[in-house]
């Protein structure tokens, strides 16, 4: 078998958080019951009108401008026409020949090396979302819900650039993190808020030329897209092994049977007869503006991602965890800032603990009540060995309840760490009596028994004992017996 | 007291001087209808009892002493694709045909507010597509100066209803001579404003970049009256230009000195009959008495101008009347094996031949392969045609042609011949393409039947035309009078 290179091509439909629909005054939302988010104007009846949302211009070019793109100052809006029963007016209002924003890349990290490929960015268009249709099981046929049509759409078109599906996998991300960075879309993709089609070819290794592509629809996660990827290139490497030829289709992905299916071929390709929408002026999109939009953009997340693997010499994972999270990132680098304690000790906590415990108490890191400097003050204590681990834990719980300096936690709930030999003793002792065996263990050579017997004394003191110091004293007293 | 053969201005008058009640002027419009509808055809749905009260709390009003708009209490009936919330708007089409708005017209919450009274929807050619009102899905309109013949269209329920005193105004839509084509051939005044004067809101889209509402009525001052209720921005309407309108029936003048008149010279070659063209020449020669001035003047790309419409307008009408599909609202055919089973045979038995014709016509204009030859053609057309008349208006004020190169034919005359029909839209097409204002107004007869003097100017100079209308309609001895019909 010859050595295949597998070309890949993305479509990615994000819906914008906006807070009204593309052309009328509808909510934006998610979740609404059934046909409760819908007008005259979004259900396409005669002699509605389309208005824009000049916010849904302003968030592409965000994008855009977050994709390092071209942005065309002058572009339009044009009709896409297709029958489906999702879709009112039976035409999309979409932009065909000149899109809001051209010519951008996203630089995606493909390794824990910090291996960066840069993926070519064609085009981001706006338009608008369809309906969607409930194949219900107490009726018969089918129901249209008209909540989603008229939601603000982006898609972003890259260029053949992807040579795996682990690469398609990591621009997902990252595009998925570039959205979230720029609070643009909710990027849920549960609730169908990123959607993709794939363009798939394979050529033999070293060609030049592409091979014939064809293209998925269906694809709802991004784990979902690798599959398809790998099954699609699979298919095709298969039919060219056996002399075949690729023939030019759209496929239907089907994630739970691993397949996909022929929608249809070339030859059937709906044309969608495109023209300038005439309901909608051309738009014009003020010069300053664009400018003031670039000026405004946040860091984003590659550079970000590399910063805090430089700067605070985390481990890969746990930075890219942090940097996945519009509110820990930030919260960290406050931390961080304080000097108070550790980047690492701070990332473990965020990662960790902190993480766990928002999840339980169902909050964001703003609904709760800690803050950068009681964190980073608890993490000190444990540093400087005022505080177990254990009770820090507790005074966690706390700082995420009230908000109260840990100091005054550690003070109030008697958590502070003892260092009195005089105190420690006696329960040392108790512990070697109650664990004969474990000191016999110890003489026979196994050593690090000792580890169980500190733990022991840990639980007795309520984890207030200072456990370096139960160490040097066990040692010491199996020493003298 | 036959309060039908009325003025709007004339019964506002009265209105005010307590001669007489909006529920009388209403009760005489509908004894009119009554005594002439099943001879002129003109309306396809009344509204009888919605009419009357609105006329009452005209009285109201007026009782208690309100400053009313001059168009309280005026009888306006409203072309059948404008959409009146409550009132079925039909389009004329089997479509439609129950169909109830849930939702008023930009124009209807206007009037609404002005207290006009509607007796009803009037007929039209199906989606507004023709220019005889005989592709209407439910009755063929007579016109009232001679009943064998066809009102012309689409707003040929609108004209008719007019010209037989059975409103006293009335709301068309032009989208290649809609309006002025039925003004003409009924001998009203009717008014295609220029384009983005008038919000679209509620207007069923036939062609959304050629559309515009417009006033027709028996009077210079009482269209330009209608006009002003109409006029003005519509933020729901993205084509709707931002701008401040004068009062026109309060500013009217009737003083053409100085006015600049030019006659485009491909507008009275062969295709429009000699009768026709002597008339319209008789009347700018009376202005010319007045005053004004006349050069000839030239519009080359005239004979162009009807593939470009007919590209344009069917290209655009394929798309708008895509959503008539019977999944949500409107007609759907009974029996059905699938969903494209039922697209096809719900588009096949709900539309009418000519409204199918243009529907094919604009989808395969815009077809891929075909776009750059046909679309972008007549889009290129578009901006030449429009630069041909800035180039004119250079030279003259107003320039006058015929509005239609024949006078009303029979009823059925041209049914057959589709490329006929669309002749008749020769004289009045460059206008919307254009996005120009164009007034029609009655210059005398041949045979009995009206001719209609067609006035056309720059983007946003109705008041121009209006006073130019104004001056000749004086000279001729006054407003249109009603259709006898004996």
């Amino acid at each position: 078998m010859r050595e295949y290179e597998i070309v890949v091509g993305l479509e990615v439909h994000a819906e914008l958080n906006t807070k009204t629909k593309i052309y009328c005054g509808c909510k934006n939302a998610f979740g609404s019951e059934v046909n409760t988010n819908c007008c005259p104007i979004c259900l396409g009846m005669p002699g509605t009108l389309p208005t824009l949302n000049k916010s849904v211009v302003e968030y592409a070019i965000r994008m855009g401008h977050a994709l390092g793109c071209t942005i065309n100052p002058v572009s339009k809006m044009d009709r896409k026409n297709y029958f489906y029963p999702d879709l009112p007016k039976a035409y999309q209002i979409s932009q065909f020949d000149i899109p809001l924003c051209e010519h951008g890349y996203l630089d995606v990290m493909l390794d824990e090396e910090g291996t960066t490929k840069r993926i070519g960015i064609t085009r981001i268009h706006i338009e608008e979302d369809a309906g969607k249709l409930i194949h219900g099981e107490e009726f018969s046929g089918s129901l249209v819900d008209f909540n989603r049509c008229g939601v603000p759409l982006i898609e972003i078109v890259s260029e053949p650039d992807m040579r795996s599906s682990h690469e398609a996998h990591a621009y997902l991300e990252g595009l998925r993190d570039v959205l979230m960075t720029l609070g643009i879309s909710d990027c849920k993709m549960q609730e169908g808020s990123i959607r993709c089609d794939v363009n798939v070819s394979v050529r033999p290794k070293g060609s030049q030329e592409f091979g014939t592509r064809c293209e998925m629809k269906n694809v709802n996660s991004f784990s979902g897209a690798q599959r398809a990827i790998d099954y699609e290139a699979q298919r095709q490497i298969a039919i060219l092994e056996a002399g075949g030829t690729i023939t030019q289709e759209t496929r239907r992905w089907d994630d739970l049977k691993g397949q996909n299916f022929l929608l249809r071929s070339k030859e059937d390709a709906q044309d969608y007869r495109y023209f300038p929408e005439p309901d909608l002026l051309t738009i014009v999109v003020d010069e300053a503006d664009i400018r003031r939009w670039k000026e405004e953009l946040p860091e984003l997340p590659h550079h970000k991602l590399l910063r805090f693997l430089k700067d605070y010499q985390l481990p890969y994972f746990d930075a890219n965890l942090l940097v996945e999270d519009l509110e820990k990132a930030p919260f960290f680098e406050e931390c961080a800032k304080l000097g108070l304690c550790s980047s690492r000790a701070i990332a473990n906590w965020l990662n960790g603990e902190v993480t766990r415990l928002l999840a339980d108490r169902k909050e964001t890191l703003a609904q709760s009540r800690l803050t950068p400097e009681g964190l980073a003050r608890m993490i000190q204590m444990i540093e400087k060995k005022e505080i177990s681990n254990t009770a820090g834990k507790t005074v966690l719980e706390e700082l995420l309840a009230t908000g109260k300096a840990p100091a005054q936690i550690v003070q109030e709930k008697g958590l502070g760490q003892i260092s009195d030999s005089g105190a420690l003793e006696p329960i040392a002792r108790q512990v070697l009596a109650d664990n004969p065996d474990a000191v016999a263990k110890y003489k026979n050579g196994k050593t690090n028994i000792v580890g169980f017997l500190v733990g022991q004394c840990m639980k007795a003191s309520k984890g207030k004992g200072n456990p370096a110091l139960f160490n040097k004293m066990i040692l010491e007293m199996i020493d003298q017996m | 007291m036959k309060l039908y053969e009325k003025t709007a201005v004339e019964l506002g008058a009265m209105l005010r001087r307590k001669e007489c009640s909006a529920v009388e002027i209403a009760q005489d419009t509908f004894d009119r209808i009554d005594q002439v509808e099943d001879k002129v055809h003109a309306y396809l749905t009344l509204s009888r009892q919605e009419a009357l009260a609105q006329a009452e709390k005209v009285d109201e009003r007026l009782a208690a002493g309100e400053e009313l708009s001059p168009l309280a209490g005026i009888p306006v009936a409203v072309k059948d694709n404008i959409s009146t919330k409550g009132v079925r708007t039909t389009c004329a089409s089997r479509m439609l045909e129950n169909y109830i708005p849930p939702f008023n017209a930009f124009v209807m919450d206007k009037l609404e507010a002005a207290g006009i009274v509607m007796p009803g929807k009037v007929n039209l050619d199906e989606f507004a597509m023709g220019s005889s009102c005989e592709n209407s899905a439910f009755q063929k309109t007579a016109n009232p100066r001679d009943l064998t013949r066809v009102p012309g269209g689409s707003s040929g329920g609108s004209a008719a209803a007019v010209a037989a005193g059975e409103a006293v105004l009335a709301l068309g839509s032009d989208t290649g001579g809609s309006i002025r084509q039925p003004a003409s051939l009924c001998g009203i005044v009717g008014l295609k404003p220029t384009y983005g004067s008038v919000s679209r809101y509620g207007l069923v889209a036939f062609a959304s970049s050629l559309d515009q509402i417009g006033p027709m009525g028996r009077s210079v001052e009482d269209v330009a009256m209608l006009y002003s209720a109409i006029c003005g921005h519509d933020p729901m309407d993205a084509t709707s230009a931002r701008r401040e309108y004068p009062d026109f029936g309060k500013t009217l003048s009737r003083q053409v000195k100085g006015l600049r008149i030019g006659l485009p010279k491909e507008y009275f070659g062969d295709g429009v009959d000699d009768g026709i063209k002597e008339l319209v020449l008789a009347a700018v020669r009376r202005l010319e008495k007045e005053g004004a001035s006349i050069c000839e003047i030239s519009l080359p790309s005239t004979d162009s101008a009807l593939s470009a419409y007919y590209i344009i307008s069917s290209a655009e009408a394929s798309s708008n009347l895509a959503r008539f599909d019977g999944v949500k609202y409107g007609y759907r055919t009974k029996e059905y094996e699938n969903l494209i089973d039922m697209y096809e045979r719900t588009r096949s038995e709900g539309f009418g031949d000519e409204v199918k014709r243009r529907i094919m016509l604009g989808t395969f204009v815009l077809s891929s392969g075909y776009y750059d030859a046909y679309y972008k053609k007549a889009k290129a057309l578009q901006m030449q045609i429009a630069q041909e008349y800035a180039a004119g208006f250079e030279q003259c004020d107003v320039m006058m042609v015929p509005t239609s190169p024949c006078t009303a034919f029979r009823l059925g005359e041209n049914m057959d011949d589709p490329l006929k029909m669309y002749a008749a839209d020769i004289c009045t097409i460059t206008v919307n393409i254009a996005g120009l204002p164009a007034l029609s107004i009655p210059c005398g007869s041949l045979e009995g039947l009206p001719v209609g003097l067609q006035m056309i100017g720059p983007r946003f100079s109705e008041e121009t035309l209006f006073r130019a209308a104004a001056c000749h309609e004086m000279l001729q001895g006054g407003p249109c009078a009603v259709a006898e019909l004996h």
